[in-house]
């Protein structure tokens, strides 16, 4: 018997305004406990909450990023549920009138494209985070209150791959609309993942399993392996799947159930008095459509028409917009998008890589790569040069020709300077003048070293070989 | 100095320091040796912080030496223990915040303060607003002044109270169903319910927050016009309160009715009502025409359901709103919980009174799955029919007066364990938080032993002037006649 998987998502979202969701508390990580807290967020009695409408707009982005319908009448409800990191014991949410409705993410899979449907987005509130100690337990109320925009997914996914593409996708959309930092370890994207099992032969879907606690992307991608082998032995075994919420252990590699379905909570829902209607008006909706960046998947299409870049390095290059706006802006100006892809790829890459940053804390610029590039391409320097011309941008910055200048590391082109050196490579090496005469093209290589290594890497490759063949009369 | 206590307004004080009559630290401490010797009978008080109270009258007085003038410099008035006031306890008459020291101002209480306004002490209340007769208090009872066998009303009591027996010249209360209104009819004093948005809620600690609005309790109407000004207009605190400009409450204040239409809907003035209430309000309004008003007949026709769709609203927002009284950033903590459901459970069972479980149950049982489009949703559907009564009423008058409550003030243990009797005294009161319109309830004249009676005066939103229009020329008629 062969079982079909069925997956959701939920996928909280920590948007990156500069002040908390209904208060003017700074937003940030790693500040003392309960030093970002005021009366508000504290949920002290008498307190209001006020909008933020930066949250709005960004919930907004992001709705429009992936084809929502924008609710131009949206609203806050309460959902009450007592636990000790909420501060009002009911959290400020949206529940029937969320700000977008409906839309799509489209991932790959083996060179498959698959639409995922997206039911809504809604914008919450944080909670605090609870620590445990050996007799009691303490609260940071930081987090409490910083916006939070839950996208909802459809169940759309079939396997662990995809919901891993699925969150993939997503994170790379959101990242490029600038909502939020996306990063799952640091908490500012988190991850509830619904899955059932049913056999290929039923049409209604199986009893599901909610699974909490999936603070990686990996995580996310394992527990789904454990769980949907769990349930399809289960069934295979004749049993009943318990609908519950099961919490993942990274360590064990195992789900635990944490609730079962009659545990569930009745969250009382209804409408936040403390605060007004979201009304949108359609122009605001549409000035910030038009404002919107390109989505990653058109920009990787884009990057391969316009700048003829294979799919690979599309691929690569659009995965960061900040990357993929450098080298749109290094390729126009070098005229030559493959060079500077080759560039971005291996040497900025690594340097990002060995130093843990990102593009801006470089001294690097798209203007500096575009000229670097243009001097490869115009032979006034080779490629040991302009790697090292690369370290001196990547470190101080500056104009790439003066580096040159300075550095004196401009291509010796001239051929009778050249053809001194090759003449005295030819005569301390005559094995090699001799090999290469019977055709080995190993001998060749050696040669042109020789040569490069007496013009102090100055000479220019090709025409160093050039000479060679020449003078032994070599096709 | 002696001061007469009956007779102090705000107006009067402020016009005696102007003149030099006396200061500002003189007539603190003056309500201070009246509180300590009439509030062992009265109960109007939960705590009086003298020491804070005369470093604010002092610091008015040096600023009037310095030329500072305004209405409210160096008047002390006495706030109910539910608005947040910086530094001082709010206990909203609750062992739950028992011991709690507010972090920061209301915003109504900081732009009095800004108006040089003396925070005398904290008036007494039901617990968290739940009440009409002050005696769901966990500290104490508050007596009614006029006859102290009798309740003050509720749930600002203490605040009607503490200017009934001359405790205070003014206070602030908070009207939810009638709070404000209710005891300012019992005890014999003006209270206002200003229009809903009008007066930020922000350091209001909610009862429920589609209801909730803090408005003066004075002597006269004029005091009250005085005390709205200070405290009206939007506030970026509270998205609810509404940007309406302010107009001057006091130059509104006529004699003179002429071209008034004030509507009288029957369905306020129904069998059972209290005779003598009756006969009170018939020759209030026989004065208002007197005074050139027209009175015309008008039809509130879905007045029956106002108290039961104010029950459910009001418990529903309020199960939310005292969901925070959990022990674990303030307030009491109950000892001995061993995990933190325990914690909530025995925090809770001990730190609220039985009004308080009563309504925190009922709100959680009408917002239940299954149970909220029946309870919840309809309530909120009728209470939009109530909101058009209103406004077709408003169509063919510009006021509308009723008795305040049905009867005059009951005795002191008589309805406490009937409350549905108990709730029935909002039951001409609750409309008008439910429309969201301002209400003020002006004293009328009553002979000798007999028990306070309340003329209740509603306006269509943002109507304040009109309405305080009313109940100055009504309450200067008939001080006139005495």
């Amino acid at each position: 018997m062969r079982y079909l998987t069925t997956i959701g998502l939920e996928v909280h979202v920590q948007l990156k305004t500069q002040s908390k969701m209904f208060c003017a508390c700074p937003t940030g990580h790693g500040a003392p406990p309960n030093t970002l807290v005021c009366p508000v967020c504290l949920g002290y009695p008498g307190a209001m909450p006020v909008m933020n409408e930066e949250a709005v707009h960004l919930t907004v982005v992001s709705g429009l990023m992936i084809g929502s319908h924008i609710s131009e009448f949206s609203k806050f409800d309460r959902k009450s549920y007592f636990y000790p990191d909420m501060p009002k014991n009911y959290q400020i949410s949206q529940f029937d009138k969320p700000l977008c409705e409906g839309g799509s993410v489209t991932i790959t899979l083996d060179g498959q494209d698959k639409v995922i449907g997206v039911t809504r987005i809604h914008l919450e509130e944080d909670v605090g985070k609870s620590t445990h100690y050996a007799k009691s337990s303490g609260v940071d109320f930081n987090r409490a209150g910083h916006p939070l925009m839950e996208i909802v997914s459809d169940p759309d996914m079939e396997s662990p791959e995809e919901a891993y593409a699925y969150l993939q996708a997503l994170r790379e959309i959101l990242l490029y609309a600038g909502v939020s930092d996306c990063n799952l370890e640091e908490g500012n994207m988190r991850c509830d993942v619904n899955v059932s099992v049913r056999p290929e032969n039923q049409t209604e879907l199986g009893t599901k399993a909610e699974l909490k606690n999936l603070n990686t992307q990996k995580g996310v991608l394992n527990s789904l392996y454990y769980e949907v082998s769990r349930q399809t032995a289960l069934l295979e075994r004749g049993e009943r799947v318990v609908q519950e919420t099961r919490r993942w252990d990274p360590d064990k590699g195992i789900t635990t159930s944490m609730r079962v379905k009659e545990d569930a909570h009745d969250y009382r829902y209804f409408p936040e008095p403390d605060l007004l209607p979201v009304v949108l008006p359609r122009e605001q909706v549409e000035a910030w459509r038009a404002a919107l960046p390109e989505r990653p998947r058109a920009r990787r299409t884009r990057f391969v028409s316009e700048y003829g870049l294979p799919e690979y390095d599309a691929g690569v290059l659009i995965a960061s917009r900040e990357i993929a706006d450098f080298f749109e802006t290094a390729a126009g100006l070098a005229g030559n998008a493959k060079g500077v892809s080759n560039w971005i790829m291996t040497e900025v890459m690594r340097v990002l890589g060995d130093d843990a940053c990102t593009l801006s804390a470089l001294k690097l610029t798209p203007e500096s790569l575009a000229e670097l590039v243009k001097l490869v391409d115009s032979k006034t320097i080779n490629m040991p040069g302009a790697k090292a011309v690369f370290e001196v941008l990547v470190d101080r910055g500056g104009d790439p020709r003066a580096i040159v200048e300075e550095k004196g590391l401009a291509q010796v082109s001239d051929t009778g300077s050249i053809e001194a050196f090759v003449d005295q490579a030819m005569q301390e090496n005559p094995q090699s003048v001799e090999d290469y005469r019977n055709g080995k093209k190993a001998a060749a290589q050696f040669l042109v070293g020789q040569v490069m290594r007496l013009s102090r890497g100055k000479a220019n490759p090709q025409m160093v070989g050039q000479m060679i063949a020449d003078k032994l009369g070599v096709e | 100095m002696n001061f007469d206590f009956s007779d102090l307004t705000i107006a009067s004080a402020q016009a005696a320091m102007e003149r030099g009559d006396y200061t500002s630290e003189a007539l603190v401490s003056a309500l201070i040796a009246r509180i300590a010797e009439k509030d062992a009978e009265i109960g109007a008080y939960l705590t009086v912080d003298e020491g804070y109270a005369l470093d604010q009258a002092r610091a008015a007085d040096a600023a009037r030496a310095e030329g500072r003038q305004g209405p409210l410099l160096g008047i002390p008035i006495g706030i109910k223990d539910l608005l947040n006031v910086e530094g001082q306890p709010c206990t909203c008459a609750s062992r739950i915040l028992e011991g709690y020291a507010s972090p920061y101002d209301a915003t109504a209480v900081a732009r009095l303060r800004d108006a040089g306004v003396v925070f005398l002490g904290r008036t007494n209340m039901d617990e968290f607003a739940m009440g009409s007769s002050t005696e769901n208090s966990a500290f104490r009872v508050t007596r009614n002044p006029a006859d102290t066998e009798r309740v003050p009303g509720g749930s600002s009591g203490g605040s009607a109270a503490a200017v009934a027996a001359g405790e205070a010249m003014a206070t602030l209360g908070t009207d939810t169903g009638g709070s404000i209104r209710q005891p300012a009819a019992f005890c014999g004093c003006v209270g206002l319910k200003p229009t809903y948005g009008r007066v930020s809620r922000y350091g209001l600690t909610a009862f429920a927050s589609s209801l909730d609005q803090i408005g003066p309790m004075t002597r006269t109407v004029r005091d009250s016009a005085i005390l709205l000004g200070a405290m009206a207009g939007q506030d970026p605190m509270d998205s609810t309160s509404l940007d309406v400009p302010v107009p001057d409450y006091c130059a509104a204040l006529t004699t003179d009715l002429t071209g008034v239409r004030l509507g009288l809907p029957r369905e306020y003035f129904v069998d059972g009502m209290d005779a003598g209430v009756l006969a009170r309000i018939n020759e209030a309004v026989e004065i208002c025409r007197k005074l050139g008003a027209t009175i015309v007949d008008v039809s509130l026709p879905h007045t029956e359901y106002a108290i039961a769709v104010y029950y459910v609203v009001a418990t529903a927002e309020a199960s939310a709103n005292l969901a925070r009284f959990d022990g674990v950033r303030y307030g009491l903590r109950a000892e001995g919980a061993t995990d933190p459901i325990d914690m909530y459970g025995k925090t809770r069972a001990q730190g609220f009174g039985p009004e308080v479980k009563r309504r925190v149950i009922l709100g959680t049982y009408v917002l239940s799955g299954g149970y909220y489009d029946a309870y919840y949703l309809k309530a909120q559907k009728v209470r939009t029919l109530i909101r058009g009564d209103f406004e077709k009423a408003f169509e063919q008058c510009d006021a509308i007066l009723t008795p305040t409550t049905p009867t005059p003030a009951f005795k002191v243990g008589e309805n406490i364990n009937d409350p549905l009797k108990m709730y029935l005294n909002d039951v001409f009161t609750a409309t008008a938080n439910l429309a969201g319109i301002p209400a003020l309830s002006v004293p009328c004249p009553v002979a000798g032993s007999e028990l306070p009676v309340g003329l209740q005066i509603l306006g269509p939103a943002f109507g304040e002037e009109l309405v305080l229009r009313v109940g100055h020329a009504y309450q200067s008629k008939v001080e006139e006649g005495n």
